[in-house]
């Protein structure tokens, strides 16, 4: 199967400290990848060199097709990225919140009109079009986040704790989207530490201290350490960490 | 210790509480488990007499949240779900501010912080905007106990916070309750229901259901069903389209599934199979406080 993101012996130091301690892995197409660890572990950091905003002090790695230290800018136009703390602009629409990404990433207009009015009306949106997205309860935000992370049909779309502090029901609901991408050929990169969210993965790497501890599918980890949720295992590698936080 | 009896707020047309009632006993771990915006943190401003509610009565310690509000901000502890400690002073400064507030030292109490306290102490002399997420959690957790209260207000401590750091805090919690505190805590977080001693289930501004977790789940009343396949959406949508589904719901590595009438699980799997999903495993589950949470808002 095709490799959409593909990383090894990476490595980034800051002076003496070793904040991603030379990771290997791959993440298939169309897969849902779940990238866990505590608090200063190294997510963060590792991230942003596949998102080409920080480049490897060691190593190499390459992201929808492209190196990224060599061709970062080549790989920010073909990923999409969504955060929990800040994806959308509040003080604009959510049409001009569409138009906006759309224009940023080079969609052509007529095609963004198009795509936007037939996402809205999948979403349930179509009355919401020129509300502030202020506005909007955070559920819809999140749904309205992700839709536009992946509006410009990215090869691979980052999460970042994609879905803290809605209701169950609506979690499901974009976890949904999240499948639905999944299965349209996108590939899914999500960091979280919550771990329930975790078992929504296909499969999961744990770092620790810089270094990716374990990555399988939720249910191979649970039987590895012989535990029954993901908590379990995050417990068992978390206890190793020397690092603090 | 809290009684709390038909609270509505609203904020301008929305309604942020409509008439909530329960009660927490003295020397409990009460948990207020929802989603944002269900009206958790409007609730701990009123207990804590931080805002006024529209209508109903409240009392903390038998204080009444109107009348009393002085006795009340003297025995309660109040952790805000925002960080809430003064960025620009040290993490000593800070724990004696709040103890010279409430006209007492941080020796006096010093017992019942000193557990939590001694892992932040290597930082004393430390700004509280240079501390990480887990050391600030300990920080204002001390900071709301230096008074020693009566019951302790904790507005999802949790939220943001590693795991390994949100288990830790859980356990503080639960010696806490052994010295004889009283705590409320809200978080958005499921999985941190069973580890209250009795919860509330809250969702826009109304309690869904009071119990203690262990018996919430067994009044779910419903034979639930864990289903699984490699084509796990697939699964998912051809699942939802059989007639005798009820509901169909992900969980994780598997799904949920309740029949509509007497469960029939193997009728249902050969149908699958049928369907192409020639690897489905289909098998009973216990209901978690997440599928309670499901089952009271999609009725």
């Amino acid at each position: 199967m095709e490799n959409v993101i593909e990383v090894n012996n990476l490595c980034k130091r800051f002076g003496d400290f070793t904040a991603v301690d030379h990771i290997s892995f791959h993440v298939c197409k169309g897969e849902i990848f779940g990238f866990l660890g505590a608090n200063g572990a190294g997510k963060t950091t590792a991230m942003r060199m596949l998102c080409g905003l920080s480049f490897p002090t060691e190593g190499e790695g390459r992201v929808a097709g492209f190196d990224i230290s060599r061709e970062a800018e080549q790989v920010k136009r073909h990923i999409g990225h969504m955060s929990q703390k800040f994806s959308l602009y509040e003080d604009l629409t959510v049409r001009e919140n569409i138009r906006l990404y759309a224009g940023i990433y080079g969609v052509p207009d007529k095609e963004t009109t198009e795509r936007m009015e037939s996402l809205l009306r999948k979403l349930d949106f179509s009355g919401e079009g020129d509300t502030l997205v202020a506005a909007l309860p955070l559920g819809w935000k999140q749904k309205l986040a992700f839709s536009v992370s992946i509006f410009h049909r990215p090869e691979v779309v980052f999460l970042d704790e994609p879905t803290g502090g809605v209701d169950p029901t609506t979690r499901r609901q974009f976890w949904e989207m999240i499948y639905e991408a999944a299965a349209a050929g996108i590939t899914v990169f999500v960091t979280t530490h919550y771990m329930d969210e975790a078992e929504y993965c296909d499969r999961v790497s744990i770092m620790v201290d810089g270094r990716i501890e374990a990555l399988d599918s939720p249910g191979r980890l649970k039987e590895q350490f012989g535990v029954g949720t993901m908590g379990g295992v995050f417990d068992h590698l978390a206890r190793k960490a020397k690092r603090g936080e | 210790m809290i009684r709390v009896s038909e609270i509505w707020k609203s904020y301008g047309k929305t309604d942020a509480l409509r008439g909530i009632s329960f009660s927490v006993n003295r020397g409990e771990i009460f948990g207020l488990i929802g989603p944002d915006g269900a009206g958790k943190t409007t609730l701990f401003h009123i207990l804590t007499t931080l805002m006024l509610a529209d209508r109903g009565h409240a009392e903390v310690a038998g204080h009444d949240v109107v009348e009393d509000f002085r006795e009340i901000r003297r025995c309660v502890g109040y952790m805000p779900g925002r960080f809430s400690l003064y960025q620009d002073l040290t993490v000593r400064e800070n724990l004696e501010l709040f103890a010279s507030v409430f006209g007492t030292d941080v020796q006096s109490n010093y017992g019942l912080i000193e557990e939590i306290y001694r892992q932040i102490e290597p930082f004393n002399n430390r700004l509280a905007a240079k501390l990480s997420g887990g050391m600030k959690q300990k920080l204002a957790l001390c900071c709301a106990l230096i008074h020693a209260p009566e019951v302790l207000f904790l507005d999802e401590p949790t939220t943001g916070v590693d795991p390994t750091s949100r288990k830790e805090f859980w356990q503080m919690l639960r010696r806490l309750k052994e010295k004889g505190i009283t705590i409320l805590v809200s978080t958005p977080y499921m999985d941190e229901a069973t580890l209250c001693d009795r919860i509330a289930l809250i969702q826009k501004g109304n309690i869904l259901q009071t119990d203690t977790p262990a018996q919430m789940v067994r009044s779910f009343g419903h034979p639930l069903f864990a289903i699984s396949s490699v084509r796990r959406y697939d699964l998912l949508l051809a699942a939802r389209e059989y007639p005798e589904i009820l509901r169909c719901y992900s969980f994780g590595e598997t799904h949920h599934l309740l029949f509509r009438g007497t469960p029939c699980p193997d009728i249902f799997k050969q149908a699958m199979r049928m369907s192409g999903f020639d690897d489905i495993e289909i098998s009973p589950v216990d209901p978690t406080i997440e599928d309670c949470f499901i089952q009271l808002t999609s009725l």
